[in-house]
């Protein structure tokens, strides 16, 4: 076994409402920042899991993004398997 | 009617629901979330608050707790199941219901009396109330923003599974009733089987004279009234 270190962004789905972004865009352009178009609100979150390989990590993260860290109706969901962060888990 | 009132940490609705349900005549129970069965009961409810202080999503940890499994088992036989603001959140998180609750579009906590228009007299939930009657019942709530899919949409719109919708006081759908953004200003859905239903207000504190308002009882002389077919789980 392994330990992997994933990186799971969970991002609003495109189009969809996003309160939180709109407000921080606004603040931004009272900063002067005019050019920002558009500002997105996602979470990001860092697993730290033992898995036989990278696939398996990546594997395992999808499951859970379906069945818990995202919400399929409102959520779209990228993962990073850091593979310069594993290491062998001494048996 | 025995009921049963699942409780998680962090529910603050759960004994206004008890009371409520003695109220109307019926006997309440609660039910730990951490319990595995939810016995001999004829309808559910999942109280509002903010289980796991809203975590992750809320709601979406309350789903993973042991009793979910009982209350989808439940839901599945045809028991009525019952969720208020974080309970509805928790049905749509469950995928007991359909959509989702998102950040008010505002991004502040609402708590606020709204007007609800009764969209349809035909639920066993809605029974009780005349066809589109305004009630007026209190919203307390940072993530009730109801989101679907045009699709999605269209079928709750086409099937009549809307049960409340915010208005004004008197009742016509404006952008300036809707408190939080939600689509079609839906307040209020029920499930494709007519069994399970959620609603971000709060029935449950509007059953007093008290309270300000007695229209929330609706509801719960509807559900009371209703004789389940199924002899729960």
């Amino acid at each position: 076994m392994t330990r992997f270190r994933l990186e799971v962004r969970v991002v609003p789905r495109p189009g969809l409402l996003d309160p939180e972004g709109k407000a921080i865009q606004s603040a931004l352009h009272s900063l002067d920042y005019d050019s920002v178009r558009d500002v997105r609100v996602g979470k990001l979150l860092y697993l730290d899991l033992e898995a036989n390989s990278s696939d398996e990590a990546r594997e395992r993260a999808e499951a859970m993004c379906e069945r818990l860290l995202a919400n399929p109706v409102t959520e779209d969901y990228q993962i990073d398997v850091q593979d310069d962060a594993q290491e062998t888990v001494p048996a | 009617m025995r009921v049963s009132i699942v409780t998680f940490p962090g529910s603050n609705c759960d004994y206004d629901l008890y009371k409520c349900i003695q109220l109307v005549g019926g006997t309440p129970e609660f039910r730990w979330h951490r319990e595995r069965e939810l016995g001999n009961v004829d309808a559910v409810m999942l109280p509002g608050g903010f289980s796991y202080g809203d975590y992750l999503r809320a709601g979406a940890i309350a789903t993973m707790s042991p009793i979910m499994d009982s209350v989808k088992s439940f839901a599945e036989g045809g028991g009525p199941v019952v969720g208020i603001c974080n309970g509805f959140q928790m049905l749509c998180e469950a995928g007991l219901l359909e959509g989702a609750l998102l950040r008010n579009r505002q991004l502040l906590f609402a708590s606020q009396d709204v007007h609800l228009r009764v969209e349809t007299t035909s639920s066993m939930f809605t029974g009780a109330y005349a066809e589109r009657q305004i009630l007026r019942m209190p919203i307390a709530h940072a993530e009730g923003s109801y989101y679907a899919d045009d699709e999605t949409l269209g079928r709750l719109e086409g099937d009549g599974r809307v049960l409340f919708r915010y208005t004004d006081a008197v009742g016509e759908v404006t952008d300036d009733a809707n408190p939080n953004g939600s689509a079609h200003g839906i307040a209020g859905i029920l499930n494709e089987a007519g069994n399970v239903m959620g609603m971000m207000p709060h029935p449950e504190r509007a059953v007093e004279e008290i309270l300000g308002s007695v229209d929330g009882l609706g509801l719960f002389e509807a559900l009371l009234s209703h004789r389940s077919p199924v002899g729960a789980a």
